[in-house]
């Protein structure tokens, strides 16, 4: 896939996905050694992105398991399809010939429901496919020892089957938030890499890549005022997804540079609390954004 | 040695991995837990890296030797200063290493001597303290106030909070566990006792949600004003989370310190010593607003999941914002399952809350209890255990 760290930030770029070398050094070490990915950082930096992008390069199927409070086996790793298992004990109980037993191998796969993580090392593969586990931090504890099986052998066991074990190791990617700590053991079997907010360069060429109609100078002003409000002491800060919603909806106002005005009737698009809205709103005055817009220039 | 862009041997030398190891020392040194799988993975990535550039090395060390978020900081120190641009001098290691904050069992004399040597010249010196005290005794000091005490009556009662058993709340988790009285069929369990019986599902296995305890998070304010029971309320701090899961603590003056993994420790004394000494600003100013403002930017997200209960002790005296020690705790309120405001000054007969920051607070706050002598700490060990849904 990768042959060198340089490569694989030119076949990122490629995909639309702009990294600096510090992720690439990541992904690329944990293509070489086999081992999963951990990436955490605050949400809205991309990092669920990096999955879709890794399975758009390789062109595998991308499986995804979204982690909440509860998450179990049943859900996570297979379940028994048991309403077959039952019609299938009550149809040979009606053609019953006396040599087979009724019960015999009703736990085999044709009766087992394969969920995300016995899917990703299914023998169907051609290749590996990327599996993403993403916001880890959502679901309990008990969870993780789950994955630890999966990541040091990339191999399940279920009781009434044996091992199933990967014929394509997949690509693992796990992401957190960070709401919790996750267990030194699991991060252990991974490459970490924690996703900053990106710097006013970064973040100006990504806009740049994804939303290539916008105005030029509105791009400029959205990220300056969003780097701006990142520094200001709010709950939550403005991902990079943010930004991006933001400058499309300013697009379809036929916006062409900031104002007062228009930025206070859509601080919404970047701020998700009403405390840190009102808080910005106040703060926000032409004199401010004369410092904030072309101070930089 | 320096990493730089010229033409460097592209494949690591001998000399080259003595000191990759080296480096691995000091990180260890410092207090990073780098395991030796973690140091193998490494290895075998230097050749497969360009180890002529520094960034690419950097990186590579970086992924695959830190797990925390934390230990990110330190990690770029350390590297920095053994893998510095040449000086005169050939030496690479750093004189004095900077150390994981965790990790420094570093002991400082803290405010337990410090409240020791404050109260004995005022004190009135007990020769005998019997500390299997009888009935009556024990009746007399759990309703005496705590600022009253003598130092042999707050060690008596240091051993009676030590032994508290605290029961908190529960709630009803999302993962299922399987219940003779639950109201969910356990489909697996009945087609095992199926295959059993011939294929018949005769027995009927069910499940239920699983009861956990909610977490718990403590806040104390430890500023002037509170400082005669600070170090009761650590003592409190301690017993809550040894006897209970998922416990945060918190102190804060005038700004805020997590103490959770000092007090994670065995022995109660060291516990609190350790705590004390994580703390930078004890005994001054407060800054009510502020700090809880730092706590729920920082911390809220991260330790108020799943129906959290907050406690704050306090008396409530703000000398800043009041209008923001307002906006704090309503933010505060909605991201808890239940709020509640102990306040040591309640003891106090006729007490009513005036202090202008109390009175913001209070409209914010769930349960708003005293804590000023034992019994109101028992009082509050049966709240806590009432909050059950």
């Amino acid at each position: 896939m990768f042959s060198s760290v340089e490569d694989t930030i030119n076949l990122l770029h490629k995909h639309h996905y702009i990294t600096e070398i510090g992720l690439a050094t990541c992904l690329f070490l944990s293509q070489k050694l086999g081992k999963a990915i951990f990436l955490e950082g605050e949400p809205g930096v991309g990092k669920t992105e990096i999955a879709k992008v890794l399975s758009q390069i390789l062109d595998t199927p991308l499986i995804r398991l979204q982690c909440y409070e509860g998450l179990d086996i049943s859900q996570a790793v297979y379940e028994w399809n048991y309403p077959r298992q039952l019609l299938e004990i009550q149809s040979r109980q009606n053609h019953a010939n006396g040599s087979e037993s009724v019960i015999d191998d009703i736990f085999t796969e044709k009766f087992l429901f394969k969920r995300p993580l016995l899917q990703a090392i299914d023998d169907s593969h051609t290749a590996s496919p990327v599996l993403l586990i993403d916001e880890l931090d959502r679901a309990d504890e008990e969870f993780e020892s789950f994955l630890l099986e999966l990541l040091s052998d990339f191999q399940i066991t279920i009781p009434e089957i044996g091992t199933l074990r990967a014929k394509h190791r997949p690509i693992v990617i796990i992401t957190s938030n960070r709401t919790r700590e996750i267990h030194d053991a699991l991060k252990r079997r991974c490459t970490y890499y924690w996703i900053d907010y990106p710097s006013r360069q970064k973040e100006l060429a990504i806009l740049r890549l994804k939303l290539p109609d916008a105005v030029d100078v509105l791009s400029r002003q959205v990220v300056d005022f969003v780097q701006w409000v990142r520094q200001q002491e709010i709950n939550k800060p403005p991902g990079v997804s943010e930004t991006l919603d933001w400058a499309e909806a300013l697009g379809y106002l036929n916006t062409q540079t900031l104002d007062a005005d228009v930025i206070k009737r859509t601080l919404g698009f970047i701020l998700k609390y009403q405390d840190d809205v009102s808080k910005i709103q106040s703060e926000v005055t032409e004199q401010l954004l004369e410092k904030v817009l072309y101070g930089a220039q | 040695m320096a990493l730089n862009n010229d033409h460097y041997e592209e494949r690591p030398t001998d000399s080259f991995m003595t000191n990759m190891l080296s480096f691995i020392q000091c990180l260890r040194r410092a207090g990073l837990p780098v395991s030796s799988n973690q140091v193998m993975d490494f290895v075998q990535s230097l050749t497969l890296i360009h180890i002529g550039q520094r960034d690419q090395v950097y990186f590579t060390a970086r992924c695959l030797l830190v797990s925390r978020y934390e230990h990110l900081v330190l990690f770029e120190t350390i590297f920095n200063a053994f893998w510095k641009i040449p000086s005169v001098s050939g030496q690479s290691a750093p004189k004095k290493a900077p150390r994981a904050s965790r990790h420094d069992k570093q002991q400082q004399p803290a405010l337990i001597t410090y409240m020791a040597s404050k109260a004995r010249p005022h004190d009135p010196e007990l020769d005998v303290f019997d500390k299997s005290a009888t009935y009556s005794d024990l009746e007399l000091l759990s309703r005496k106030d705590f600022l009253q005490m003598t130092p042999e009556e707050l060690d008596a009662v240091k051993q009676l909070i030590q032994a508290m058993r605290w029961q908190a709340c529960f709630r009803k988790s999302r993962r299922q566990v399987a219940s003779p009285t639950g109201d969910k069929l356990h489909m697996r369990r009945v087609m095992a006792s199926a295959a059993r019986h011939g294929g018949v599902p005769l027995a009927l296995s069910w499940q239920t949600r699983k009861i956990k305890q909610r977490p718990i998070v403590l806040i104390a304010d430890i500023s002037g004003s509170m400082e005669k029971y600070s170090r009761l309320v650590l003592q409190f701090f301690f017993s809550l989370s040894h006897s209970l899961k998922n416990v945060e603590c918190f102190v804060f003056g005038t700004r805020l310190t997590r103490i959770s993994l000092q007090l994670k420790l065995k022995n109660i004394d060291r516990a609190v010593n350790d705590a004390a000494s994580e703390v930078v600003d004890w005994s001054g100013g407060t800054r009510i607003g502020e700090s809880l403002s730092t706590f729920n930017r920082q911390w809220s997200r991260r330790v108020l999941r799943r129906g959290a209960i907050v406690m704050i002790v306090s008396d409530g005296w703000e000398r800043s914002d009041i209008d923001n020690l307002r906006t704090q705790m309503r933010y505060l309120q909605l991201r808890c399952y239940r709020l509640i405001w102990l306040n040591p000054l309640m003891g106090k007969t006729n007490y009513q809350p005036q202090v202008e920051g109390m009175a913001a607070a209070l409209p914010f706050i769930d349960d708003f209890l005293p804590i000023h002598n034992l019994h109101s700490l028992s009082t509050l060990a049966v709240h806590l255990s009432a909050l059950s849904s």
